[in-house]
């Protein structure tokens, strides 16, 4: 077995203004999602959105520099994750294909084991 | 001796290779590793066949070798050493392995659908087909794509390293995915078709090799998969277009086009079977996008001339497949059969419709096909300008020389 991230992007803006029972329906889908397999969710959240986001990078006199906002300016930003156990990429898709995404998608990443 | 032994072994090559390194892999658990010892086998068939002989069956003889040097190796690493996850889990004991046995016919359509696997982009898919299924080197399929062998060689280990890293699976997809992952092969073979057909640049017309390739791929993906009727449909096109090779160049190498060519030179042994798979292939309800194109292609292979093309029944397969598959491209080849089936003022309109679309805006035969039509509307001047436009846009000798030739006709 081996894990997946599953990161879950969508546009921001329609999330902050969804249209009526737009936002049940997805609470709903992530509920039933989460339900559907308990067996194999390692972890899973939502994150706030990327206005509240802080970036901190390493600057060349050994400091940091550090900045509002998400790393990198999307149209479609970050906004929750699912962490989960799958025997092969087709499983993790197959799981991935089931995540709720009313805009924007998904992005599936092997977790990397060291050792 | 020697000759019929490096005929033998090129022979084994081409028709086993795929069937080696599949069976291989299982043992192995992962391509790299696999390749190697398929690659020492033939070497070793290239030192032992001229005093052993030919094997009756050559394959079973490769496999043979692959798998027990791929055992040795194993023997020797230690697993734990592996800085990659295995591919599949490692067979223990490997038998010698019909040809026909079911298993190992499976074990070589898990090949070709890993390397297509919708994951992969399409550059390294049809990367991967051609260098794990059909054994070309990393120098060869570099020469295909007329990139350096060192972005090919990057391309291929980073397809490699994704497979095995993310894990996709060695395997032959379930039933309820096989129609969408039957399409990505298909998409990866009319690549390597088309490419084949009509290279994008350079001085020769077609690549005979690709296109070799890709028909030999169809044939196994039809014994593979005999009852798929995109599958069938794909063959059938490759067929019917192919069986024209050898009247598409003049013999000082110009361009004759469809209208041009000395139809009894087609090669009727391959529009017969073309045929054949085509009506199989449109039993099947709603037909398939290679279904379609391989009967617009059958309808041309069976009129006796360009005059007496059944027009108007190509634009009625092209407005089925234009609904299929709403390609600007496709549209295009519609818009040109438009102009045979009502006259040329009637394609020049179609064609007209699409001078907005972003696609065709670099696509020479947009330009050249608005040519032919005004210059058979006796549009001089606008006819001129077509061409070269068109010429701007081609890159493919054989295809400038024609339109250069064709804009030296126009009257002044």
């Amino acid at each position: 077995m081996a894990e997946y991230l599953i990161l879950i992007y969508g546009d921001e803006a329609a999330l902050d203004r969804p249209e009526p029972g737009a936002f049940d329906a997805m609470m709903k889908g992530h509920q039933e999602f989460g339900e559907r397999n308990a067996a194999v969710l390692r972890g899973g959240n939502a994150l706030q959105p990327t206005a509240t986001a802080t970036s901190v990078r390493p600057d060349p006199s050994g400091g940091f520099v550090v900045t509002d906002g998400a790393f990198a300016e999307t149209k479609e930003a970050l906004g929750g994750y699912y962490l989960v156990e799958a025997a092969d990429l087709d499983e993790a898709l197959a799981l991935a294909k089931q995540v709720p995404m009313p805009s924007g998608g998904v992005e599936v990443r092997p977790i990397r084991t060291f050792g | 001796m020697t000759a019929s032994v490096e005929a033998a072994v090129a022979d084994a090559h081409r028709r086993e290779w795929a069937f080696v390194l599949a069976a291989t892999v299982r043992v192995t658990g992962d391509f790299d590793l696999a390749e190697e010892c398929v690659q020492d086998a033939y070497a070793r068939a290239l030192a032992t066949w001229p005093t052993g002989g030919i094997p009756t069956r050559p394959g079973a003889w490769l496999t043979t070798v692959a798998r027990h040097r791929a055992i040795d190796a194993l023997r020797r690493e230690s697993t734990r050493d592996r800085a990659l996850p295995l591919l599949v889990e490692r067979v223990p004991v490997p038998g010698p392995g019909e040809r026909d046995d079911p298993e190992i016919i499976d074990d070589r359509l898990r090949l070709v659908f890993t390397c297509c696997h919708p994951a992969l982009v399409l550059e390294a898919q049809v990367a991967l087909t051609l260098r794990l299924v059909c054994g070309l080197t990393t120098a060869e399929v570099a020469r295909a794509f007329l990139v350096s062998e060192t972005t090919m060689a990057a391309r291929i280990t980073r397809a490699k390293k994704k497979i095995a890293i993310a894990r996709i699976p060695y395997r032959v997809p379930p039933v309820d995915e096989l129609p969408a992952r039957v399409d990505a092969v298909l998409t990866v073979l009319h690549l390597l078709y088309t490419t084949g057909h009509t290279a994008p640049v350079g001085a020769e017309l077609g690549r005979r090799d690709l296109v070799e390739r890709s028909l030999d791929l169809a044939r196994v993906l039809r014994t593979l998969l005999p009852d798929d009727a995109d599958v069938a449909g794909l063959l059938a096109l490759i067929l019917l277009t192919d069986a024209r090779r050898a009247t598409r160049l003049s013999d000082d190498g110009q361009l004759v086009l469809l209208a041009d060519q000395d139809r009894s030179r087609w090669d009727h042994a391959a529009i017969g079977e073309g045929v054949m798979l085509v009506r199989e292939a449109l039993r099947r309800r709603p037909p398939g996008r290679f279904a379609l194109m391989a009967a617009i292609a059958a309808v041309h292979d069976g009129a006796p001339s360009w005059d007496a093309t059944d027009w108007r029944e190509i634009v009625g397969l092209y407005d089925l497949l234009v609904e299929l598959w709403p390609s600007p491209v496709v549209a295009l080849n519609r818009a040109v059969a438009v102009g045979m089936a009502a006259g040329p003022a009637a394609g020049l309109a179609a064609l007209d419709l699409l001078t907005t679309e972003p696609v065709l805006a670099t696509y020479s035969y947009l330009a050249s096909s608005r040519a032919e039509f005004l210059r058979r509307l006796d549009r001089h001047e606008e006819a001129r300008a077509a061409y070269e436009e068109s010429l701007l846009l081609s890159e493919n000798v054989v295809e400038r020389t024609f339109l250069e030739e064709r804009l030296g006709q126009l009257e002044r």
